[in-house]
């Protein structure tokens, strides 16, 4: 094991145009001729439509175009598993967020002026606002022809639950919740399409997901795959959120392009991106717990009820994620889980940095504290007891021998570098002289790397080593703004064994590069430089045979370093740039396409058992904090994480994960809530969904932990969303150590109680 | 009617007025550093300096800034391109992720470093409490105005 702590200079590749703010996100593009596209809403959550007129909107100052359904040449349908959304509504609104029409106009201005002038006549239809409510028979159904509000279903079956139930002496019963969450990104959705010449409809978006934006786009304009070029530019965020809505507008702008023949921009305003954009699903989780007096846990029984809202986007995948890591990192013998992704219609909930374990986490990281304090044991020693070390067996049957298994050292260093167990001896328990409660709280992970049994997981990447020596590459993975680019350069340069600086990424189109998947799960680095890994492994052997008679060796003992090719014994040389010219001159190209395959993977859907993910991660993250009796107020006073990534590509950048993470984690955990009322997204900007500010967040340290994963061709695995899944619980736990109360509903909002009449209205308030 | 964005004379025309300054800024000028993140005053993604003080351009009408000196992103590098210290710091510290905030960020910081050539990262912590940032949880941005400090100070 390798820790890292030491600080470098960061690096990467689109710093500079970022800085100085010549970098061209998809609003700040312009085209001549460009017509602008504005969404519009209805005012109903659940309504059968009758009419969308839409002839006065037509009529007004600027309006070229008012789009709806009827004009949609491809499928009005899609989803990523369900095809569930309509890209336009047609029949029923659904949720808040249906569109019903997109009105073009030459000016953004004037297309916002005729929204009013859209009429929708529609029958108001009773709506299902709550995943318990929509689960019970003769509830309304939000998709009749599904038959049911059940959008999915996930179990778990280990062993006799019977069984563990009597080994236990003692149960621990619990209810959690968790709130819905917006990414909040900081650029909204914007997309501008355009019919080339050549007829294809090429698409600049903010989006995440290039290739998924190629299959809505082309789906919707009823054209081949080849008539759609998706390209990407910088964008603002995405933790998730830029998949199906981004692009669902990237098809509605290609569609508004393709119908008035000339360029359109759609750029969404904050309030349509809170009132349209899926959310994390808000979860109600159930846990009874069987523990012997040792703190050996016999058994878990746990029900999940994820609120999905009207479409299903990709809940199954991220309740599945839920499901397979139902109890923690712990190793329970007897498990019977059920996972429930659940329809209503309130506004659909998708991918979120985490998908479906910062909902786990939350709970059983208190939970694990919880049965320990009834033990009378020590938190971090019943963790000891029960979390999985190198060769154990998940609970989904999976054995962990592919990789270091690596939890206990991250807790080990944690505990350490916080001072934890010093620190907890002075925790306030609800008591103080004063006003401030002290506390400090920690927990752990365990993670499931990339998709797993999600989903097919390969990507592929180019090395096009040009005449004069520099270098074009591209990969499947987007740049989402977490410095993959970066990362898959400097992974090409010390493979090559050249310089980064002759390097240039290409950014990727979807017409060059074949479909790599999405860049979610935290696949980036793992798959995608696992692509580059290898066609630089394939680059190098080329070279290295056309090359080894000038250096008078075998094409296996050609040896690359530092821009220089020698032989074995270093006698012969021959420069990068000399090879590559050796190359072109015997018509050879130093070109090579690498693929990276994740390992099989399985899932019995039935007994939910196999090994779910080729590799895992490990992590512990700890908190200190004061509660504020009086005003209940939470301050952070530091945060501390320790991760293990296999290997640091791009150490800075890493750590700006790790801090990022940490402070969307911390937002989880004492704030973040995006309430809906009767079905509608109740804030509409960032004014009323905050997120924290620089004088909300403590300083922070990040500790990276290495421990190269040999089914990564690189040795790395990933980042992105670990860091995302266990500050809101490490929070809990500390508010807990402070003010000897337990707050099982995230956010965690702290209520003192008062003997005063005020008491009570704080009681309803929670 | 005049204004100074970046040491350079602009015209405002008359019909101009009472656009939106950041609007403006961005379609008219053609100045698309900086961004719309919420276009109501709380983000700080659309952040100009006004008299070297920042200010949510998203919520400002271009005749606030007649006869005033503005500055925007654009105009933070030299001419050649090289960099100021303070985005050079930005760089080095890893303070760069999405990107879409760093223009305010940056802009916010320079105003408050010329202010405060000395500060501590509790002060650094404050002055930039007005951007939100969805990415790096502000750590590295702080560090890189701390490094940055001490440019402002020789
Ligand atoms: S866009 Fe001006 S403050 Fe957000
Ligand atoms: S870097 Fe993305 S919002 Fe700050």
């Amino acid at each position: 094991m390798k820790t890292m702590n030491s600080k470098s200079t960061a690096w990467r590749n689109d710093a500079y145009a970022k800085v100085t703010g010549i970098a061209k996100y998809t609003d700040d593009l312009k085209m001549l001729n460009c017509l602008h596209a504005v969404p519009v809403y209805s005012d109903y959550v659940s309504a059968k439509i009758i009419s969308i007129e839409t002839d006065k909107a037509m009529k007004q100052p600027g309006v070229v175009k008012v789009v709806t359904y009827k004009d949609v040449p491809g499928n009005l349908q899609f989803g990523q598993i369900i095809k569930d959304y309509s890209i336009f509504a047609h029949d029923r609104i659904r949720t808040c967020g249906d569109v019903i029409a997109v009105i073009v106009a030459i000016s953004r201005q004037q297309a916002i002026d005729a929204i009013p002038f859209v009429k929708l006549v529609a029958e108001e239809l009773p709506a299902v606002l709550d995943a318990e409510e929509a689960l019970k028979e003769g509830s309304p159904l939000v998709h009749e022809s599904h038959g049911s509000n059940i959008a999915n279903y996930h179990c778990v079956r280990t062993g006799d639950i019977a069984k563990g139930e009597k080994e236990a002496d003692i149960i621990i019963e619990q209810e959690f919740t968790t709130s819905r969450i917006e990414h909040a990104y900081m650029e909204p959705e914007s997309a501008l399409c355009w019919q080339r010449p050549d007829g294809v409809m090429e698409v600049f978006g903010s989006m995440q997901h290039p290739f998924s934006t190629r299959r809505f786009v082309a789906s919707t304009l009823g054209k081949p795959l080849s008539d759609v070029e998706v390209k990407t530019v910088p964008m603002g965020g995405g933790f998730g959120g830029k998949d199906d809505t981004a692009a669902i507008v990237c098809a509605r702008t290609a569609l508004c392009s393709m119908m008035t023949k000339r360029p359109v921009k759609m750029t969404y305003s904050r309030e349509w991106s809170m009132r349209e954009s899926y959310k994390r699903h808000p979860y109600k989780i159930q846990y009874r717990m069987g523990l012997k007096n040792d703190g050996k846990i016999t058994f878990v029984k746990v029900r999940m009820v994820a609120d999905g809202g009207a479409y299903c986007s990709v809940t199954p995948w991220v309740t599945w994620r839920s499901t397979v890591q139902c109890c923690g990192p712990y190793e329970v013998p007897n498990v019977h889980c059920d996972v429930y992704g659940v329809y209503t219609n309130n506004i659909y909930c998708g991918a979120m940095r985490g998908f479906g374990s910062p909902q786990v986490n939350f709970a059983i990281e208190q939970l694990i504290e919880m049965a320990a304090e009834k033990l009378g044991l020590d938190e971090i020693e019943m963790r000891r007891r029960n979390m999985v070390h190198q060769g154990s067996i998940t609970v989904t049957g999976q054995k962990l021998d592919m990789h270091t298994v690596s939890l206990e050292q991250v807790l080990d260093i944690v505990v350490k570098e916080s001072d934890y167990l010093n620190k907890k001896q002075k925790c306030s328990f609800g008591k103080s002289e004063n006003d401030q409660l002290y506390g400090i709280g920690l927990a752990i992970s365990y993670r499931g790397m990339s998709l797993g049994a999600e989903g097919t997981d390969f990507n592929s990447a180019i090395i096009n080593v040009q005449p004069d020596g520099s270098i074009l590459l591209e990969t499947g993975v987007h740049e989402n703004g977490q410095g993959s680019e970066s990362a898959m350069i400097l992974l090409c340069a010390e493979h090559l064994s050249v310089s980064k600086d002759r390097i240039r990424y290409r950014q990727p189109s979807t017409s060059n590069i074949p479909d790599g998947g999405t860049t979610v799960a935290s696949r980036g680095t793992l798959l995608g430089g696992g692509a580059v890994v290898n066609a630089a492994k394939q680059l190098r052997e080329h070279i290295a045979r056309v090359i080894a008679p000038d250096l008078k060796c075998k094409a296996e003992d050609v040896i690359f370093e530092n821009e220089i090719l020698y032989d074995k014994d270093k006698k012969h040389k021959i420069s990068f740039n000399e090879a590559i010219r050796l190359m072109y001159s015997r018509q050879e190209y130093p070109y090579s396409f690498g693929v990276f395959q994740a390992p099989q993977v399985s899932w019995d859907e039935h007994t939910g058992q196999g090994n779910a993910y080729f590799t895992w991660v490990y992590a512990c993250q700890a908190v200190e904090l004061k509660v504020n009796a009086k005003t209940e107020q939470i301050t952070l006073l530091n945060m501390i994480a320790a991760h293990d990534v296999g290997k640091a590509v791009n150490p800075e950048l890493l750590k700006g994960q790790f801090y990022g993470g940490m402070a969307m984690g911390a937002g989880y955990g004492i704030l973040e809530k995006c309430d809906v009322k009767n079905g509608k997204v109740v804030p509409t900007n960032l004014h009323q969904y905050r997120i924290l500010r620089s004088t909300d967040l403590p300083e922070m340290t990040a500790i990276i932990v290495e421990n190269y994963d040999p089914v990564s061709p690189s040795g790395a695995k990933g980042i992105g969303e670990p860091t995302n899944e266990i500050m809101a619980p490490a929070i809990a736990n500390a508010v807990y150590h402070a003010t000897g109360k337990r707050y099982p509903d995230q956010p965690v909002k702290i209520i003192v109680e008062r003997r005063d009449t005020e008491a009570q209205s704080h009681g309803e308030k929670k | 009617m005049k204004t100074i964005i970046n040491k350079k004379e602009i015209n405002i025309k008359t019909e101009d007025k009472d656009l939106n300054l950041l609007e403006w800024l961005r379609e008219t000028i053609g100045m698309t550093g900086a961004k719309n993140g919420c276009g109501i005053g709380v983000c700080g993604a659309c952040t100009i300096l006004i008299e070297n003080k920042p200010q949510k351009s998203c919520i400002l009408k271009v005749q606030d800034i007649i006869g005033k000196e503005v500055t925007t992103i654009e105009g933070m590098a030299n001419a050649d391109g090289t960099l100021h210290p303070l985005q050079q710091a930005f760089m080095d510290a890893g303070a760069i992720q999405c990107g879409f905030c760093t223009p305010g960020m940056v802009l916010t910081a320079h105003a408050f470093l010329l202010k405060n050539p000395n500060p501590t990262r509790l002060q650094a912590r404050q002055a930039i409490k007005g951007n939100l940032c969805r990415c790096t949880g502000y750590q590295q941005i702080i560090d890189a105005i701390i490094s940055a400090s001490a440019y402002y100070n020789s």
